[in-house]
């Protein structure tokens, strides 16, 4: 009874903010939202026992990508009233989109099999009946065993990513001053101070 | 019945847990400030009790008493939210850790990950304060504090994963017990663990803003950073979440690295000694070492900060989880093995 509880409290919340993350007038209130949103999400997760999922939801996508949302968003002067005015040209766009997203939606929660040919795969390793793993092992076992090289890609794919925003936003401006630090730790003090001697009303 | 009985046994356990904790805190930030005044060769807070141990509780009345003050052009709600944001977050990380064995509010699989997770949170409620103030300096202080978290954390992510690697659960009562051999002191995982220990205690001031990484509050350049518009009770909750995110960090160091409960000296005697004085008396050592830090060292400049983080503790602590993992495959002592 509590777990339904608890259910309905984290879903009513999800919803909710996530509602509001497009009816914010504010984007800084906007971006809030969507955080409690990933934070309800995460709740979900956990009281499907999915506790390693909850946790990576939660340093990824509210510790980190967040934050970076916020920066970007904070830094930005965005004018929504100017931003709204296009709404109705982009509506159709929209729509087509959401239509995807909701047949999609309805193919994996009725789990209908287009071509069922297509799932001629190795049956996923059953876990072993002895052992009560934990789903952290449990997604271990599988990510680095069964599923190696799609784990090897999807690294490879975000390594391609970074490179590439390294590559577009990486400017050497000549005549910029920059420090070397490992040129001045190695500084010695015979290097950088020169004693003289100064005669007296003679000056160097 | 059964379960309104076990809600309320659990909501007294967090309550005493938490009066104990913020007791701890209060004669921790008077040691804090023992500690500075003495390097420095003052006297320190000695007026308010014997030996001023009182100084803490005089400062909690006088914030909560005097007049809370919102900025005209602040983001009310927003403004306030963000130092119980600060606080909750900081308790919550608590409810995860040991101070002996089986003393844990809830004993969860997951509980290191739960406690980086927590702790990457904690850099919401400067980023919301700072930007809610609608004033230029927390502004500029919640951009700083954004980068400086986000870049500390990944150092700390993989000093975790080492420790990680050699216990072979996310369970912080495993790691403890993971350490318990005869060896004692000699066999907890700083001595193995030397540099990831040294890069987890930096990191760790680094996340949790204290000097010489407090860029967050440089006063120097930024008044007082994402604190400026915030006094009376929001800026006691601001430095209460702070001091208690040092202690979990102090928390998370004895767990990690010095052995959680157990004795330094594995045999009779010391071995009588009930494990929470051993966890208070480790946590408290590292605070001590946080204290000293503060007293002697030098702000670091931003750049330099963002230096050490991203191109000397992200390239040591990489080659770590990596020269680890093979030590533990090719020796045979990975666990499970």
């Amino acid at each position: 009874m509590a777990a339904a509880a608890f259910f309905y409290l984290f879903a009513g919340i999800t919803l909710a903010s996530a509602l509001m993350v497009i009816a914010a007038k504010n984007p800084v209130h906007s971006v809030l939202f969507l955080i409690l949103a990933f934070v309800n999400a995460a709740g979900l997760f956990l009281l499907m026992g999915a506790e390693f999922l909850a946790m990576i939801l939660v340093v990824v996508y509210v510790g980190a990508v967040a934050v970076l949302f916020l920066f970007v968003v904070m830094m930005l002067d965005v004018d929504f009233a100017q931003l709204r005015q296009g709404f109705l040209s982009y509506l159709p766009f929209g729509a087509v989109i959401a239509l995807m997203l909701l047949v999609e939606l309805v193919l994996v929660v009725t789990t209908y099999i287009v071509q069922p040919g297509a799932l001629k795969g190795p049956a996923p390793a059953a876990p072993s009946a002895d052992a009560l793993i934990s789903n952290t092992e449990a997604l271990g076992r599988v990510l680095y065993t069964q599923y190696l090289y799609f784990f090897q890609a999807a690294g490879l794919v975000l390594l391609v990513a970074m490179i590439g925003a390294i590559v577009l936003t990486l400017r050497h401006k000549a005549g910029v001053k920059r420090q070397d630090i490992s040129r001045q730790v190695a500084r010695t003090p015979e290097a950088a101070v020169e004693i003289k001697k100064v005669p007296f009303r003679q000056g160097v | 019945m059964d379960l309104f009985l076990s809600v309320l046994l659990m909501l007294g356990k967090s309550l005493l847990l938490i009066v104990a904790l913020l007791v701890f805190i209060a004669f921790a930030l008077y040691g804090d400030r023992k500690v500075w005044a003495a390097v420095q060769l003052r006297r320190g807070p000695n007026v308010v009790g014997p030996w001023g141990l009182m100084q803490s509780f005089a400062d909690l009345l006088k914030f909560a008493l005097k007049e809370p003050v919102i900025p005209a052009g602040a983001n009310k709600g927003l403004f306030l939210l963000a130092p119980f944001v600060t606080t909750l977050l900081a308790l919550s990380a608590w409810a995860v850790i040991p101070l002996n064995d089986g003393w844990a509010l809830a004993d969860i699989n997951v509980g290191i990950l739960y406690l980086f997770a927590i702790s990457s949170l904690g850099v919401y409620g400067v980023i919301m304060g700072g930007w809610a103030s609608n004033s230029k300096y927390p502004f500029l202080s919640a951009l700083r504090s954004a980068a400086q978290m986000v870049s500390y954390e990944v150092s700390i992510g993989f000093v975790i994963i080492t420790v990680l690697l050699c216990v072979g659960s996310l369970n912080l009562t495993d790691i403890v017990n993971a350490q318990d051999t005869r060896a004692g002191l000699l066999g907890w995982y700083w001595l193995p663990l030397l540099p990831m220990f040294v890069i987890f205690f930096i990191s760790a001031m680094a996340e949790t803003n204290r000097p010489p990484f407090d860029l967050v509050e440089a006063e120097s350049e930024l008044v007082a950073g994402f604190m400026v518009e915030y006094s009376s009770t929001p800026y006691l909750l601001f430095m209460l979440g702070e001091y208690v995110a040092i202690m979990t960090m102090c928390a998370l160091m004895t767990i990690l690295f010095l052995g959680g409960w157990l004795s330094p000296i594995p045999f009779a005697p010391f071995t009588w000694v009930p494990g929470v004085i051993w966890f208070v008396l480790k946590a408290s050592f590292m605070f001590f070492l946080i204290a000293m830090v503060k007293a002697f060292v030098p702000r670091y400049r931003y750049d330099q900060l963002m230096r050490l983080g991203w191109k000397v503790f992200l390239p040591i602590s990489l080659a770590m989880v990596v020269i680890v993992a093979g030590v533990l495959q090719l020796t045979g002592w990975a666990p499970g093995h």
